[in-house]
């Protein structure tokens, strides 16, 4: 038998305490597509960040056509024929695409013949792929899609044999992505061989011979394409783990207190993340938002707590609008009519890092008494406060002078949640709040998001964790592509129904 | 040599806030004593010199602090910014029109009791340079303009609009020369001289003022605003992460004009020493650089006012103690000086990482040797 063009085994990497790959074994055939899937955070890309060099695995060995080779950085790997197309391009804006390709490459001082050639040779690539790139474009007047394609030209310039990309339909419009699979078609049938990570099943089924599935860090199963479906691809990588289960009493549903009204958003970019979402929580009710990471979830939970204007619809607390296109109430002022938000990103939102804890802990409230009086800040009370909630909460180390980013995440975690739920909001956003956890915390908040919701709070909870969203919420919906593609109560749901749901494929 | 990973948690405070400075100023001070060297002249008394020019005699201390003063001034000023991570290089420029500020208010208003007049003519100070500061703050958080160059060229605008009015507006029109006419003596600022006369000590003439104390006040002022009001909390909080005062209902926009206009209100107090204490009048180019020099005053200060009150100290010793050298060392000009302040700025500023790794491992390693042990 020949020896599959690339072979991982016992490939294993951590950050940290957090193991992002744990023993992996990965053959991969010549001249096919090979998918690999798998939930965000599951290790796809930091497993091929290793092929690429990019990173260096802790253990295992890494073997091309058979031979055992050494990455240690990205110029290794595509000295020996790998190539790479990241899910954020690598290209200088202002530069053209032929300018862009041959960087790093150029081979000569003052341009001439060796620029002459590279040209030549670039066209005749784009030909024989059907490319039909200009290669004088300045790479800022291209748009995504054809941005991707310069990625793939420069990698098969540079001599690549197995390409990977990264999650290459991120970005891309239908159309764009039927033309990018047209690309990667041609050049399988050329004998070149591509290595597809994704998340979205239907790219697996329509393009892959093979696929490898990955859960957690560990590769769970690898089966031909044509042996599996999606389904059985959907409950592989959301896995049949036990769920943990958390007491909860039964729901005692009040009114309505929080709506939200044909709501779209956009971001940053101005691109629509949020598309015309209807949804309303009860008080006593947590409402799960399953999905994975980047249909839109962010966005609404932003413009649900005033960060992100509201491009229409509108949003309505205890009957009374809050936001629309034209106005919107900032935090806090939502903060004050007792709507609180743990946000998804702790480090870049929900804290300042360099800020003792103290001062963490009355961030946002800081211009409250007792905190402050006048403008300004009562230190006394101010500490008093900080060493209650501290205990209370179990944060460790108790120091409230201690600075921020000395705490780890489970502690930095429980601090933003004292800070939010010491008012008792009425209404309570939560993204991502285990995210970085470890599992003692993770308890503790989910009990502290129950006794909320036990207490009368509507909870709109935000995770990727299929687990933590079935353990606690009482309705579950789920997004996909910025739209809510599916409602349930959480009754007799299993994972395998919301998995294809979040794929987008139900 | 960054291979070396400290964990900064375990590194005291007085290693990395008191010997890194010391060390780098150290450094900064051997190598322009290889420069006094080369010009061929006595390191040692060089040094000798600096300290007798600056300590050494009751006039000379006078001069020191009098430079201390307008270094505390423009040394605050950058400070405030940049704990919202402004870097406000335009104090030169905001101390001009904060000069133009005193002198409009003292000469307008000085039928007004004397102590009113003060008072009025130190707003005036501060609300000119907050102003200058303003168009710079407002392109920056509504128009994303960068403060850094804006700053700058606001400099240069001020400078030319100052020259402007001198010539042509508030010349004192019985000379040639750029400057006004001087104040009513009445509502000078006293100087340190009527002070030590009321004593019955009799001294030279020095520049030292009043206005000193003003500035010992600023220092007290910033350190409060800072880290004892909810407004220095929101500035610091937009400074560091931007995002997350987003979250927190802090208005990003409102914080940056805020820290720039008291930033540029200090600036702008460099005048109340310079027209209503030393000069009386508004002379062409008064701020003389020491704009510039607040910002490697701040750094040295790490940015806290017990920090800046002895780096402007510093600075106020270098200039006098550096002016007796260059009387006294035909070899050594005043352009050397700038050099020193230059080097100064570069091991403090620049370089502050060189050596810092290495010293905080060194402490830590010993102090952890010191609890097992």
């Amino acid at each position: 038998m020949v020896s599959p063009i690339l072979e991982l085994t016992d490939i294993n990497k951590s950050f940290g305490h957090v193991q992002a790959n744990k023993n992996i074994n990965l053959k991969i055939n010549k001249g096919t597509i090979h998918g690999i899937i798998g939930e965000n955070g599951a290790g796809k890309s930091t497993l091929m960040s290793i092929v690429f060099g990019l990173y260096q695995a802790n253990s295992g060995s890494i073997k091309i056509n058979g031979k055992e080779i050494n990455l240690r950085s990205p110029r290794d790997s595509i000295i020996n024929g790998i190539g790479m197309v990241h899910q954020h391009f690598m290209l200088v804006e202002n530069f053209t695409v032929l300018e862009n390709i041959i960087l790093g490459f150029e081979g000569e001082t003052v341009f001439g013949e060796k620029l002459q050639k590279a040209k030549e040779d670039l066209e005749q690539l784009c030909q024989t792929y059907n490319f039909n790139i200009d290669l004088d474009a300045t790479i800022s007047d291209l748009s995504v899609g054809f941005r991707q394609r310069v990625e793939i030209l420069k990698s098969l310039y540079r001599g690549a044999e197995i390409l990977i990309l990264d999650e290459p339909t991120g970005v891309l419009t239908p159309q764009e992505v039927d033309e990018l699979f047209k690309i990667l078609r041609s050049l399988k049938s050329e004998g070149k061989t591509i290595v597809l990570i994704t998340h979205k099943l239907i790219e697996i089924m329509d393009l892959t011979s093979e696929v490898s599935v990955m859960r957690q860090g560990e590769m769970v199963g690898h089966t031909k394409t044509e042996d599996t479906s999606k389904e059985q691809l959907a409950e592989m990588m959301v896995g049949r783990s036990v769920l943990l289960r958390v007491d909860k009493k039964e729901i005692k549903k009040g009114e309505t207190i929080f709506k939200v009204n044909n709501l779209s958003v956009k971001d940053d970019l101005d691109v629509t993340r949020v598309k015309d979402v209807n949804l309303e929580i009860c008080s006593g009710e947590i409402l799960g938002i399953a999905g994975v990471t980047g249909n839109g979830q962010t966005e609404l939970l932003e413009a649900l707590s005033g960060i992100r204007k509201v491009e229409s619809g509108s949003i309505e607390l205890f009957g009374e609008k809050i936001s629309d296109q034209n106005n919107f109430l900032n935090p806090r002022m939502l903060k004050e009519k007792g709507l609180a938000h743990v946000p998804e990103d702790r480090q870049r939102m929900g804290l300042i890092s360099d800020f003792k804890a103290h001062e963490n802990l009355i961030f946002g409230y800081h211009d409250q008494e007792p905190y402050s009086k006048s403008a300004i800040l009562n230190n006394k009370e101010i500490t008093e406060y900080s060493n209650k909630v501290m205990q209370e909460y179990d944060v460790r180390p108790k120091s409230p002078n201690l600075i921020t980013s000395n705490f780890s995440g489970g502690n930095q975690q429980k601090i933003i949640l004292s800070r939010e739920l010491n008012e008792n909001p009425k209404v309570l956003l939560v993204g991502q709040p285990t995210r970085g956890v470890d599992i003692g915390a993770i308890e503790f908040i989910h009990q502290r998001l129950i006794d909320m919701r036990d207490k009368g709070a509507a909870i709109l909870l935000a995770s990727v964790e299929l687990d933590e969203i079935l353990s606690l919420s009482d309705r579950i919906i789920v997004m996909f592509d910025g739209k809510i593609v599916g409602e349930k109560e959480n009754k007799n749901v299993t994972d395998r129904e919301l998995g294809l749901l979040m794929a987008g494929v139900a | 040599m960054s291979n070396i990973v400290v964990d900064k948690s375990k590194v005291p405070w007085w290693v990395s806030n008191v010997i890194v400075p010391l060390v780098n100023l150290t450094l900064a001070l051997l190598v322009s004593g290889l420069f006094v060297f080369i010009a061929g002249e006595n390191p040692i008394e060089a040094v000798k010199l600096i300290i007798y020019g600056s300590f050494g005699y009751i006039q000379g201390f006078a001069y020191t602090l009098y430079y201390t003063t307008n270094f505390i001034f423009t040394g605050l000023a950058f400070a405030v910014a940049f704990h919202c991570r402004l870097f406000n290089i335009g104090g030169e420029g905001q101390a001009y029109i904060g000069g133009l500020g005193v002198f409009l208010v003292a000469i307008n208003l000085s039928f007004l009791p004397v102590p009113i007049v003060w008072l009025l003519a130190i707003f005036g100070a501060f609300l000119f340079g907050a102003a200058w500061a303003y168009i710079p703050a407002y392109l920056q958080s509504k128009r994303g303009s960068h403060v850094v160059i804006t700053t700058i060229m606001f400099n240069f605008i001020a400078s030319s609009l100052m020259i402007f009015l001198l010539v042509d507006v508030i010349r004192d029109t019985n000379q040639m020369a750029p400057h006004t006419v001087k104040l009513p003596e009445e509502i000078w600022l006293p100087s340190f001289e009527a002070f030590s006369g009321i004593l019955g000590i009799k001294i030279r003439y020095s520049p030292l003022n009043l206005t000193f104390l003003l500035a010992i006040a600023s220092l007290f002022f910033v350190w409060f605003l800072v880290w004892k009001t909810k407004w220095g909390y929101e500035m610091r909080a937009v400074g560091h992460n931007t995002q997350a005062a987003i979250y927190a209902g802090i208005s990003p926009h409102k914080n940056i004009i805020i820290a720039m206009c008291i930033s540029g209100g200090l600036a702008g107090l460099l005048g109340v020493n310079e027209i209503l204490g030393v000069s009386h009048k508004i002379q062409a180019g008064f701020p003389a650089g020491y704009g510039f020099t607040g910002i490697a005053v701040a750094l040295m200060g790490r940015n806290h006012p017990i920090g800046i009150l002895p780096a402007a100290f510093l600075f106020g010793i270098l200039y006098q103690g550096g002016s007796e050298v260059t009387f006294e060392m035909p070899n050594i000009t005043r352009y050397m000086f700038v050099a020193v302040q230059g080097l100064i700025i570069l091991f403090s500023g620049a370089l502050e990482n060189l050596f810092r790794p290495q010293i905080e491992s060194f402490f830590v390693r010993r102090l952890n040797r010191e609890v097992n042990a």
